[in-house]
């Protein structure tokens, strides 16, 4: 799936780059599967703003952000408890929404 | 030569625009392009403009940013503005309010926000911290929520002791005497005729509060349904709707100088959300409501869209400026405190929020 050895390859949308300097992709360094609330806490150190627009203050993933982990959306598996195991790609993506 | 700033948040953007005859304006690009912009604060005190809006993408979320330049630039502090504890179990839905207090309070500014509940900054809108007063409050799982959502949209401090009035919909009026620690509901004669009881102590459905400029125990109300005023800090209310072509409406503007002098802009009824007539009219009172006078000259024969309970303003200049923005997108500017209109610009997205101020320091 494109990740990189022993880590996790998330994908950032266009939108967001910035947030995150200025990259498409982000790998994160994981060595066992990870809860993805976890993963998500390792991605956003250091860039508090990005991770405001992931998730809202209770932790919860905002409701127009899709999260698929090896092409599945997290919404149908386990949320954000769903395991992230190394070598999987995650995809952050803004939902169909708005008029 | 006076600039004036007038700043419009729209369901899809700010637009920022100037002007130093407040007849013609110079008309900014979008800012925040397909973010909605529900609310701005223009803050002049100490000697420089700065512009706060509550922002909110409906994919990102909400966030304040600030701009000390006129939109050429903004920052949005880095861990956020306004947020709930983590503890707190609960999370900003929109900034529907953010309202600078008087100059001799510099620094403070008030934000009211979705869902119900108040904050306070004490460093110009860059930090916001929750009332608790208001959050704890027993009534607070009875509020309910108005079709735009559940919020406190009106933050009232008086200038002159820790009197701060706040209104929610749904919930009503609160007042708090000693500067946000304990909130009382205060919404005697206000009616909600939508409750099996229709005099209920709270969960009347205000749509917007001002409080007068020269008499601080003095407020005036536009409610869903129903148009009010108080004498005495909110304790009683008694209806001013006489005289209006009708009582509901969302908008309600307290002149910043002279006494006894408001805004409305009636829309005919809940079920029929458009202008009387589909005549679009400000009406105004110099009388504290006695008696109102029909201001339409410079608006349209005919208009069938709303005016939301933001997207009006009063400038501090003299004579005074008025200005709303319809949800048809057309936003209107009068420098002679509503004799005449012109139109600013039309085909915006839906206007949701107007502020307009003199600008200092730039």
């Amino acid at each position: 799936m494109g990740a990189t050895s022993g880590g996790v390859t998330v994908l950032i949308p266009t939108l967001l780059r910035p947030l995150i300097g200025d990259r498409s992709s982000v790998p994160v360094a994981v060595e066992s599967p990870v809860p993805l609330a976890q993963l998500l806490d390792t991605l956003h150190e250091g860039y508090p703003v990005f991770a405001r627009r992931i998730r809202d203050e209770t932790g919860a993933l905002r409701r127009y952000v899709n999260v698929y982990v090896d092409g599945e959306d997290v919404r149908r598996l386990a949320g954000l408890s769903t395991p992230v195991p190394p070598g999987a790609e995650v995809m952050i993506i803004q939902s169909v929404a708005g008029g | 030569m006076t600039t004036t700033l007038l700043a419009i948040g729209t369901k899809k953007g700010l637009w920022l625009a100037t002007s130093t005859d407040r007849l013609t304006w110079t008309l900014s690009d979008p800012h925040f392009l397909m973010q909605e912009v529900a609310s701005v604060g223009i803050d002049t005190r100490e000697g420089r403009t700065r512009v706060m809006a509550g922002v909110l993408s409906y994919h990102w979320g909400p966030t304040v940013v600030y701009s000390d330049d006129l939109g050429a630039t903004w920052s949005e502090p880095e861990h956020g503005a306004i947020k709930f504890a983590a503890d707190d179990d609960a999370a900003v839905e929109r900034i529907w309010q953010l309202h600078p207090d008087s100059a001799d309070r510099p620094g403070v500014v008030w934000a009211g926000c979705q869902p119900i509940s108040v904050w306070k900054s004490t460093d110009y809108g860059e930090h916001f911290e929750l009332n608790r007063g208001l959050w704890d409050h027993p009534h607070r799982p009875e509020w309910g929520a108005g079709f735009g959502g559940a919020a406190a949209h009106s933050v009232a401090p008086s200038p002159v002791d820790d009197t701060v009035h706040v209104a929610m919909s749904t919930g009503g009026v609160y007042r708090s005497d000693d500067g946000g620690t304990s909130w009382t509901p205060r919404n005697k004669g206000i009616s909600a005729y939508f409750m099996p009881d229709p005099n209920p102590e709270f969960g009347q459905c205000v749509h917007k509060i001002a409080r007068d400029a020269v008499e601080p125990t003095r407020l005036y109300a536009q409610n869903h349904h129903g148009v009010y005023r108080s004498d005495d800090s909110a304790e009683t209310w008694e209806s001013i709707a006489e005289g209006l072509p009708a009582d509901f409406g969302f908008v309600m503007l307290a002149h910043p100088h002279r006494a006894g002098t408001a805004w409305v802009i009636p829309l005919k009824a809940d079920g029929e959300r458009i202008p009387p007539a589909a005549r679009l009219a400000v009406h105004r009172t110099d009388d504290a409501g006695s008696s109102w006078t029909r201001l339409d000259q410079g608006l349209p024969e005919k208009e069938y869209n709303a005016v939301l309970r933001d997207a009006a303003g009063v400038d501090t200049l003299d004579p005074v400026g008025v200005y709303f923005g319809t949800r048809g997108g057309t936003v209107y500017a009068s420098a002679d405190e509503g004799a005449t209109f012109t139109e600013v610009v039309s085909h915006l997205p839906d206007v949701l929020c107007v502020r307009a101020s003199a600008v200092v320091g730039s």
